[in-house]
């Protein structure tokens, strides 16, 4: 009995909190429950996509072909200057950054209750979304018709490259699709108040979907274009 | 539930952080725009990818702020495939090892680049370049 009273006095930090809020039946995540499904769907995530980076590490290593120079490829000329290499990659990474940005601000004026700020920020952050799918459409194009790059041969060197490439930046496009959609859906409803009562962690949730697609992007950044 | 009211934190610590990483971008950009090669390349790279990813999981995810119970089950999972990454990684290695010793494919082999195929510049503006060929 006092042992209830104590864990109800507050709740404890670190592994006590832990050992704590795992004990006895009750509510284990101290957190709205759409938050705990959210954080759950994006550690299922995260298995996929380090299934495709663990996929893409194995073919990588075992194919005895020359792998196609990133560098090269993704090279583009700007206002007719020689090809700077990786430079709309860098461009996007930079773009889905400032949508993070964007995104983290958003979540900060949900909690403030400032509606106008936090629709035009969701708002921003679904435009750099879509810029980043524009951008990533007119890559494929490029490499598709221009390259003559496809899912099972290149000119450039192991065939593997085109099955990798497409398969993770595609998924990882229609992330950031979706993430779109659902920003846009929670945005509209913001503008009409529909969380006045139900409070406003949807925006954080809708959050740690976009900043989790950001952190993917961080990891293929690193992996398919610059190692 | 009632004992949390939400994720609130001054806004400051947004704007560094954004800030912190456009400069880890940038850096990682150089990275590749100096042509750093070897053993640098890969330490710089994934350095700089894992405080990229470190500060939006901590801070924009919230994830530091958060209590031990809901981190251990976002960071807890992923650490199993950490073994599973380093066990198709080792695997991989033996496999290409047997390839190149056993099947006889070309260990110096080099890759192809648009330059090669296209010859220096298709669009025309890159006369200069075709001509050192």
């Amino acid at each position: 009995m006092s042992e209830a009273a104590l864990t109800q006095a507050g709740p404890q930090e670190g592994m006590d909190g832990l050992v704590d809020d795992w004990s006895s039946d009750k509510q284990t995540y101290h957190v709205p429950w759409g938050k705990a499904m959210m954080w759950i769907f994006l550690v299922s995530d995260t298995f996929i996509f380090t299934c495709f980076l663990t996929s893409y590490l194995h073919v990588r290593l075992t194919t005895t072909e020359p792998w196609p120079v990133q560098g090269a490829i993704f090279a583009l000329s700007l206002f007719g200057s020689d090809p700077i290499p990786l430079i709309l990659i860098a461009l996007m990474t930079f773009i889905l950054i400032t949508s993070s940005g964007t995104m983290a601000l958003a979540v900060n004026m949900g909690y403030r209750k400032d509606k106008e700020k936090a629709f035009w920020l969701i708002c921003a952050t679904a435009f750099f979304g879509l810029c980043f799918v524009g951008m990533q459409m007119f890559e494929w194009s490029k490499l598709i018709l221009d390259e003559g790059i496809r899912p099972w041969t290149n000119p450039f060197g192991a065939a593997q490259f085109g099955s990798i490439f497409f398969m993770i930046t595609g998924f990882h496009g229609l992330h950031v699709s979706g993430g779109v959609i659902y920003l846009m859906w929670v945005a509209l409803r913001v503008r009409r108040g529909y969380y006045d009562e139900k409070g406003y962690e949807i925006i954080e949730i809708v959050g740690l979907y976009w900043h989790f697609v950001d952190l993917v992007w961080v990891f293929i950044f690193a992996f398919f274009y610059l190692l | 539930m009632s004992s949390e009211a939400g994720q609130q934190h001054p806004l400051g610590i947004y704007y560094k952080i954004w800030i912190l990483l456009f400069v880890l971008s940038g850096f990682s950009y150089a990275v590749d725009f100096y042509e750093v090669q070897g053993a640098m390349r890969w330490t710089l790279v994934l350095l700089f990818m894992t405080l990229k990813a470190g500060f939006i999981a901590a801070i924009f995810m919230h994830v530091v702020w958060e209590r031990m119970a809901l981190v251990a089950t976002i960071l807890g999972p992923p650490v199993v495939l950490l073994l599973f990454i380093s066990f198709m990684a080792i695997e991989g290695n033996y496999t290409e090892n047997a390839r190149f010793s056993y099947m006889g494919h070309d260990r110096d082999a080099i890759a192809l680049t648009p330059e090669d195929l296209h010859g220096g510049g298709h669009d025309g503006e890159e006369h200069g370049e075709e001509a050192e060929h």
